[in-house]
C-alpha cells in the first residue's frame, strides 16, 4: 500500500529500525486498522468486539520482529485501542510499536493504547515504545498507554519507551507482574516543553524467587512543563530490584520524582535512587572547549542523556 | 605562538577585592613544551582556565599568533586552535566514549583513530569505546578519555591542567611517551601543568607560579637545580634558590 508523506515521515521518527509492508506488521492509521502481514511465526488478528489486535507470537520466533506502529494525521481523532500479545515460551522477539501525532488542526488528536503482554517460560520480549506530536495546528496531542505485563518463569522483557516531543499531555501506567526467575529491564525517556504534562505511574510486582527489575528514567524537561514519575517495586519474594530517576529541569519547568519501594519479603534487596538538576556547567564548559557554542553543547548534553 | 601580558584576575568576596593571579606574563614559542609549576593554590588552574577563556581575565592580554583572543569566549578560542583538557572531567549519563571523541574531532573518526587514541592513554579500545562516560568509569579512567579528546585534533597550543592526577604509575608512563611524541615528532605546542619530575624534566621552559605570580621561569638547566636540587629543594619554596626572574618570562 502506498503511504503518503506525512505517514512516511512519522513512520521514520517513530520506528528507528524502519517500517516496512513485509513480515509481521499493522498499521493503524486515524483510529482504524490500515495494513497488515503475518510471517511465519508471528500471526495478528483484527479483535472482533472492540477495537485492536491479538498477537500470537510462535516459541519458534528467533530474533523477529513485529511492527505496529500508529499514526494520527487527523485533528479531532479520539482512538483508544486494545493490544494484546500472547508470546510462547522460548520464544525471542521485538516488538516495536509507537504513536506519531500530526496534528494540523485546532482539535485534540488522541490515542490511548492499551496493550497486555502474556510471556511465557524464557521467552525474551524487547518492547520499544515511541511517542512523537508534530503538526502546525493548536489542536493538543494527547497519549495515554496503558502497559500490562505477565511474566512467566525465566522470562525477560526489556521496556524501551521514549516520548521524544511535542506531546501535550500524557499519563502512563505501566503494571508488571514477575514470575520466578524472571527479569525486567525498564528505560523509559521523556522529553517535555513549553505547557506539556507528563505522568508515569507503574507498579512492579517480584512475585517469583530470583526475579529482578532494573528500572531507569531519563527526562529533560523544559519550558513550564510538568513531569511527575512514580515507579513502585513490590517485593514478595526474594529479589532485587534498582529504580533509578534522572532528570534535567530547565526554564521554569517542574519535575516530580517519586521511586518506591515496598519489600515484603525478607529476602527482597530493592535500591533506589533519584536526581534532578539543571545541565551541569562542567559538561557544558567540556563541550564548549571542543569548539561548540552554548546552545549546541545542551543540545548534545540533552540528546545524550535521553539517548 | 602565545603571548599573555600583565594577565590578571580578581574576585569578589565579601565585598573585598581578591587577587587570583597578578601581572603574569610570559610567551609559549612554537613547537614549544612549556611547563607550569609551583605549589597548590598558587594559581596555575586558575591562569590555564584564564587562556582557554573558562574565566574572564580581569586585566591583561592574551595573543595568540599575534590575534588578541581576550576577548573571546570559550568557544571561540576552540576554534581559534587551542586544546583544553580539564583537571576534574565531567561524568556524562548516555554519552559514549566513541561519541565524546567523535565530538571533540569535530567529526566522525574510524574506528582504529577511536583505538589508537585511547591505546595512546593506555585504554584498551574494545573494552572502552562504548562505554557511557558516566560514573562507571573511575576517575582515573575518565581523565585518561579526557587526554584522548584533546589528542583526538590537531590544535596550536594544546593545554594540559595536570594531566597526571588520579592516573596509575603504568599509565602515567604511557601519558608521558605519548607527550614526549606529540611534542617531539608532531611538534605541537604544549602547555602542560604539572607537578610530576618526570614531566618537568621534559619541558623546554618552566614557569613557576606562586601566590598567583610569576616566581621565576627558565629552560630546564636554569630552574631544574631549584626544584630538584640538592636536598630536593623546590622553587616554589625558596625563591631566592632560583631568584632574580622578576614577574615575567619571555623566551628570546
Amino acid at each position: 500500500m502506498e503511504l503518503d508523506a506525512v505517514t512516511n515521515s512519522v513512520l521514520k521518527t517513530i520506528d528507528a529500525s524502519g517500517f516496512r509492508q513485509e513480515g509481521a506488521y499493522n498499521l493503524r492509521y486515524n483510529g482504524q486498522a490500515l495494513c497488515h502481514g503475518d510471517s511465519e511465526h508471528i500471526k495478528i488478528r483484527r479483535k472482533e468486539d472492540k477495537p485492536g489486535i491479538d498477537v500470537y507470537i510462535s516459541g519458534e520466533a528467533r530474533g523477529e520482529q513485529v511492527h505496529i506502529p500508529v499514526v494520527i494525521a487527523k485533528s479531532g481523532v479520539t482512538d483508544i485501542v486494545y493490544n494484546d500479545f500472547y508470546i510462547e515460551e522460548g520464544a525471542d522477539v521485538v516488538i516495536v510499536a509507537g504513536c506519531g501525532i500530526h496534528n494540523s488542526g485546532c482539535n485534540e488528536a488522541r490515542h490511548d493504547g492499551i496493550h497486555a503482554f502474556h510471556v511465557g517460560k524464557n521467552a525474551k520480549v524487547v518492547y520499544e515504545e515511541k511517542h512523537y506530536g508534530e503538526g502546525e495546528g493548536t489542536g493538543r496531542n494527547i497519549l495515554n498507554p496503558v502497559t500490562r505485563i505477565d511474566l512467566e518463569e525465566g522470562a525477560i522483557f526489556t521496556l524501551d519507551t521514549a516520548q521524544i516531543r511535542g506531546v501535550d499531555s500524557t499519563e502512563r501506567k505501566t503494571d508488571v507482574d514477575m514470575g520466578p526467575g524472571s527479569r525486567l529491564v525498564v528505560m523509559e525517556k521523556l522529553m517535555t516543553h513549553g505547557s506539556q504534562s507528563a505522568v508515569s505511574n507503574m507498579e512492579v510486582r517480584m512475585n517469583g524467587s530470583g526475579s529482578s527489575a532494573q528500572i531507569v528514567s531519563r527526562s529533560v524537561a523544559k519550558g513550564i512543563s510538568r513531569q511527575t514519575f512514580h515507579p513502585n517495586a513490590v517485593g514478595n519474594a526474594l529479589c532485587k530490584a534498582h529504580i533509578q530517576c534522572d532528570s534535567i529541569i530547565m526554564d521554569e519547568a517542574q519535575v516530580c520524582s517519586i521511586p518506591e519501594i515496598d519489600a515484603r519479603n525478607v529476602d527482597a534487596q530493592i535500591v533506589h535512587e533519584a536526581a534532578i538538576g539543571r545541565i551541569n556547567t562542567e559538561q557544558l564548559l567540556k563541550l564548549r572547549s571542543f569548539g561548540m557554542t552554548e546552545e549546541e553543547a545542551e543540545a548534545v548534553i540533552i540528546e545524550s542523556f535521553l539517548r | 605562538m602565545l603571548d599573555v601580558r600583565n594577565l590578571t584576575y580578581e574576585v569578589i568576596e565579601n565585598g573585598e577585592k581578591i587577587t587570583i593571579v597578578k601581572d603574569i606574563n610570559f610567551t609559549v614559542g612554537d613547537g614549544e613544551m612549556l611547563v607550569v609549576t609551583g605549589p597548590n593554590g598558587g594559581g596555575k588552574s586558575t591562569v590555564a582556565k584564564l587562556l582557554m577563556g573558562v574565566l574572564a581575565a580581569s586585566e591583561g592580554k592574551i595573543l595568540l599568533d599575534g590575534e588578541d583572543i581576550t576577548g573571546m569566549s570559550l568557544d571561540e578560542r576552540a576554534n581559534a586552535g587551542i586544546g583544553y583538557a580539564f583537571q576534574q572531567p565531567p561524568a556524562f549519563k548516555g554519552m559514549t566514549i566513541r561519541r565524546l571523541l567523535n565530538l571533540a574531532a569535530g567529526k566522525d573518526l574510524p574506528e582504529h583513530v577511536c583505538c589508537d587514541l585511547l591505546s595512546s592513554v593506555g585504554m584498551c579500545a574494545g573494552e572502552y569505546l562504548d562505554r557511557e562516560v558516566d560514573a562507571t568509569l573511575s576517575g582515573g579512567e575518565r581523565k585518561r578519555v579526557e587526554i584522548a579528546t584533546v589528542l583526538a585534533k590537531s590544535h596550536k597550543l594544546c593545554i594540559f591542567d595536570e594531566p597526571e592526577a588520579g592516573i596509575d604509575l603504568w599509565s602515567f608512563s604511557m601519558l608521558v611517551d605519548e607527550f614526549e611524541k606529540i611534542h617531539r615528532e608532531k611538534k605541537e605546542t604544549l602547555l602542560l601543568i604539572s607537578h610530576q619530575e618526570k614531566i618537568i624534566r621534559m619541558a623546554d621552559r618552566i614557569l613557576v607560579i606562586r601566590e598567583g605570580m610569576v616566581d621565576a621561569c627558565g629552560g630546564a638547566e636554569e630552574i631544574l637545580p631549584g626544584l630538584f636540587g640538592d636536598g630536593r629543594e623546590c622553587a616554589c619554596i625558596n625563591r631566592k634558590g632560583v631568584g632574580g626572574y622578576g614577574i615575567g618570562c619571555g623566551n628570546k
